[in-house]
């Protein structure tokens, strides 16, 4: 992604490339779930791991995102929402399972 | 220079102008809040999972076979709206027009899944208003339903611009950010299938 908001990407290469590193990304959590080989919390592990990096992926060669080409303030924004998500997801969940294990306690 | 009659020279050496820029980062900041609000109905989903009030659970729901090939579809979709975009940046009209129509396959492929799932749901009696769960899964899966159905309108009407008006200045820069949404929609699935369906179906 550069500044100029119009299409200036011209290769095809990023795109293919990220195609096979999506479709090995999503082959493996989809593989893992149907053979169903690992114990439950490691499989979760291993999805988490893979979705990050499929994101990632999406994120540097769909979106074209890199620190030299994007412009800063694209990423001030993201990175502000990451942290917004993060409080608030987090912080949510935190306090509804903690809310259920106290209500546990108690009933 | 008329927007509406750009040349080819101006797109061999494409150029943003203030105006395609801030219309850019504009689109940027909307995607942002748009990927916190998709958080939210994530988290929302999380806390839901196990409220299924006696009714159906996500096993019984899910099936890891179609899921699979929603994937595969809007990451397809995905790789051939980047194709109508190196078409775009090259000033090859005909092959834009061609990757778009793939791409709004792709698309009604993945929406005509998702809507004979929820249909399926439905008629066995696992709509929405069964229980938090589900309630949680409809919302959730369909935000991003209608997200795509509406990515699926923008590109028709993309079509038809770039029909009307050719490879302009102004339809270039929308088909920018339409890329972007189309996009951004993709990633969002990456969550879906990585926190609804996969653990879903454990």
């Amino acid at each position: 992604m550069d500044a100029s908001g119009l299409p200036t990407e011209r290769s095809a290469a990023p795109y293919l490339f990220g195609l096979a590193l999506a479709l090995i990304l999503t082959a493996v959590p989809f593989g893992v779930v149907y053979f169903d080989f690992l114990q439950n919390s490691t499989t979760l592990i291993v999805i988490a791991f893979f979705a990050v990096a499929q994101i990632l992926v999406h994120l540097r060669f769909f979106l074209h995102i890199g620190f030299d080409s994007t412009p800063t303030e694209n990423l001030v924004v993201m990175a502000f929402a990451i942290v917004l998500m993060c409080i608030m997801v987090g912080g949510s969940l935190w306090i509804m399972f903690d809310l259920d294990w106290r209500m546990m306690v108690q009933g | 220079m008329s927007m509406a009659s750009a040349t080819d020279a101006t797109l061999v050496h494409p150029g943003g102008s203030p105006e395609t820029e801030e219309k850019a980062f504009g689109f940027w900041i909307y995607l942002m809040s748009d990927a916190i609000i998709f958080a939210l109905l994530f988290m929302t989903y999380l806390v839901m999972f196990g409220n299924t009030a006696g009714g159906p659970e996500a096993k019984d729901v899910f099936s890891l076979e179609r899921a699979a090939a929603e994937t595969f579809l809007l990451l397809m979709s995905s790789t051939t709206f980047g194709m109508a975009s190196i078409a775009a940046a090259r000033a090859d009209r005909e092959r834009v027009v061609m990757w778009l129509v793939v791409t709004v396959a792709l698309g009604l492929g993945f929406i005509f899944l998702e809507f004979s799932e929820f249909r399926g749901m439905i008629a066995e009696g696992a709509g929405p208003s069964r229980s938090g769960f589900l309630s949680a899964f409809f919302t959730l899966v369909g935000t991003h339903g209608l997200h795509v159905s509406i990515g699926l309108i923008w590109i028709v009407t993309m079509l038809a611009q770039i029909g009307m008006k050719g490879l302009s200045v102004p339809v270039l820069s929308r088909l920018y950010r339409l890329g972007l949404f189309w996009h951004f929609l993709d990633i969002i699935w990456v969550a879906i299938f990585s926190i609804v369906y996969l653990p879903g179906l454990l």
